[in-house]
């Protein structure tokens, strides 16, 4: 297992790993749980003496979850600001761990499946990632993880209400599974606000690339249960799952319409992106999104040969401002970036054909 | 679109300010806005509708139960209804009546039907058992027989206190 943040650079991270079931559309399945414990006030109310007291319960009690594998451990306070967001990228944290950091902690399993926020809103948010659409496996890593932790760290919870989180719309089972599609065809065809507006009236939710409050970029959708409480996990998951299914058959189906009906029209939105992203000299990170949306649809119709799908994830991942930042090996501004974002595309794309 | 002001993150935030008369737009990144001290959460996530609701239920209490303050934390469901957010796990106790109805609202359901800390529960023979009446509970709550549905809670909850004692 990595034992610095800089070893993570190098090992590709789950969620990009572009395998696993369904994985011409779906990148990725988590699920996290919200836990606290008992006896501590939440977030809201903690002194830093009472998160610096969370965070040492934690750390000690991680030693008994077999699950995380040798986890790497990380304090948000350590850390510089590229290495923060590098940790976001790549959804090991969230973007609200990383402000006001001093007494906030990471600790990421193996192959970063697992990864646990101390001192989020909760005391504990648990977050298992897999590749693909599979919530299922996705749910029976963190069942298992969760009764590691809970066997020697006493949550606060009511037979009631279950788990009790800071925030209520939380409550219960204190879960959210969520699952991250890529629905290009659909926002070509303009049918996606017709989709997104259908799933929220069943009881599920959409955002972005990364999470509460992004914009959807590069045409990849963030689905997830929006209720907590009054369900099981295992209908909540099965509620998530059979919905997806839906729309993941119709983006299917609009390919497809857009494969017999305007192939010539797709073929060259996909290789003009190829175009600019082999032959761009500057390239900012929406434009890189948009780009590498287009020929990752282009991978999976098979109008590209010679291109895989994991060098176009691995894109993804690389041309974010703190991946570049970290090849680089030092801090660039956003025009350094811009630039070097361009070569690092274009070297890329050469080395592979 | 990136933010205007630190020409770096993605501008998430679309405000529309009139300062003397003139309008201007601002797109913005969340950091910035923050900074700003634009109220960006408010626009965001149901979490951030909360408050609403909690205010909703306001007109239904008594003063005295509004301005009663958590025994453990101090935070009073006043403070709550401002942050959305609660100060530890005895404010669930402390607040239970007017948390009751706003987790119906939230969720549908006040009744929490998933797991459970493994000190709380052993394995036992009884398990079947356990999960069919939790099925039980479960289509009587869609039904909405929430009579029904606390009797079959009881009795699971009997069940497992049952099943936990023997190996105490």
């Amino acid at each position: 297992m990595a034992k610095t943040l800089d070893e993570l650079l190098k090992q590709p991270s789950e969620w990009m790993r572009g395998s696993g079931p369904v994985s011409e559309i779906v990148v990725s399945s988590r699920i996290r749980f919200a836990r606290n414990l008992d006896k501590y006030p939440f977030a809201t109310r903690a002194t830093k003496a009472t998160q610096a007291d969370v965070l040492k319960v934690v750390q000690d009690a991680l030693e008994h979850c077999p699950t995380l594998n040798d986890p790497l451990f990380l304090e948000m306070g350590e850390l510089d600001e590229v290495d923060r967001q590098f940790l976001v990228e790549r959804h090991l944290v969230s973007r609200e761990h990383i402000v006001r950091a001093d007494h906030k902690a990471v600790a990421v399993g193996r192959g970063e499946v697992t990864s646990i926020m101390v001192n989020e809103e909760d005391h504990l948010r648990i977050q298992v990632m897999q590749s693909g659409l599979n919530l299922p496996d996705a749910w029976s890593i963190i069942d298992s993880l969760d009764d590691e932790l809970s066997e020697v760290v006493p949550y606060a919870y009511s037979t009631d209400w279950g788990f009790l989180t800071c925030c209520p719309t939380n409550t219960g089972t204190g879960m959210r599974a969520s699952v991250m599609a890529h629905l290009p065809s659909l926002v070509i065809t303009k049918q996606i606000n017709k989709v997104l507006h259908t799933i929220t009236k069943l009881g599920l939710t959409a955002r972005g690339l990364y999470g509460e409050g992004t914009e959807a970029s590069g045409n990849f959708f963030q689905i997830s249960n929006q209720v907590s409480l009054g369900r099981s996990e295992a209908e909540l998951i099965e509620n998530i799952e059979r919905i997806l299914k839906e729309v993941i058959h119709q983006e299917q189906a609009s390919r497809e319409t857009l494969m017999a009906n305007n192939r010539p029209q797709l073929e060259d939105r996909v290789w003009r992106a190829y175009g600019l992203l082999k032959h761009s000299k500057i390239m900012s990170s929406t434009e890189a999104l948009d780009l590498l949306s287009a020929i990752r649809l282009g991978v999976d119709l098979g109008l590209m040969n010679g291109l895989t799908r994991s060098t176009v994830n691995e894109l993804f991942l690389f041309s974010q401002p703190a991946h570049l930042q970290k090849l680089e090996g030092k801090p660039l501004t956003a025009k350094e970036r811009d630039t070097k974002r361009a070569e690092l595309i274009r070297s890329r794309l050469s080395m592979r054909n | 679109m990136v933010c205007e002001v630190c020409k770096q993150s993605q501008a998430t935030v679309h405000l529309t300010e009139i300062v003397n008369e003139q309008m201007t737009e601002l797109h913005l990144c969340e950091s910035c806005a923050n900074q700003k001290g634009a109220q960006v959460e408010s626009h965001f996530g149901l979490s951030d509708l909360l408050s609403g609701l909690a205010e909703f239920s306001k007109t239904q209490e008594p003063e005295e139960v509004t301005s009663k303050a958590c025994p453990t934390c101090g935070m009073t469901y006043d403070d709550f209804r401002k942050v959305g957010r609660l100060g530890c796990a005895q404010c669930y106790q402390t607040f239970k009546r007017s948390l009751g109805s706003l987790l119906k609202r939230i969720h549908g359901s006040p009744i929490h039907l998933g797991k459970s800390p493994v000190r709380l529960t052993k394995p036992s023979k009884t398990k079947g058992e356990i999960t069919e009446l939790r099925r039980k509970l479960e289509r009587a709550i869609e039904r909405e027989e929430f009579e029904e549905a606390a009797k079959l809670r009881d009795q699971i909850r009997r069940y497992e206190e049952q099943a936990r004692r023997p190996e105490r």
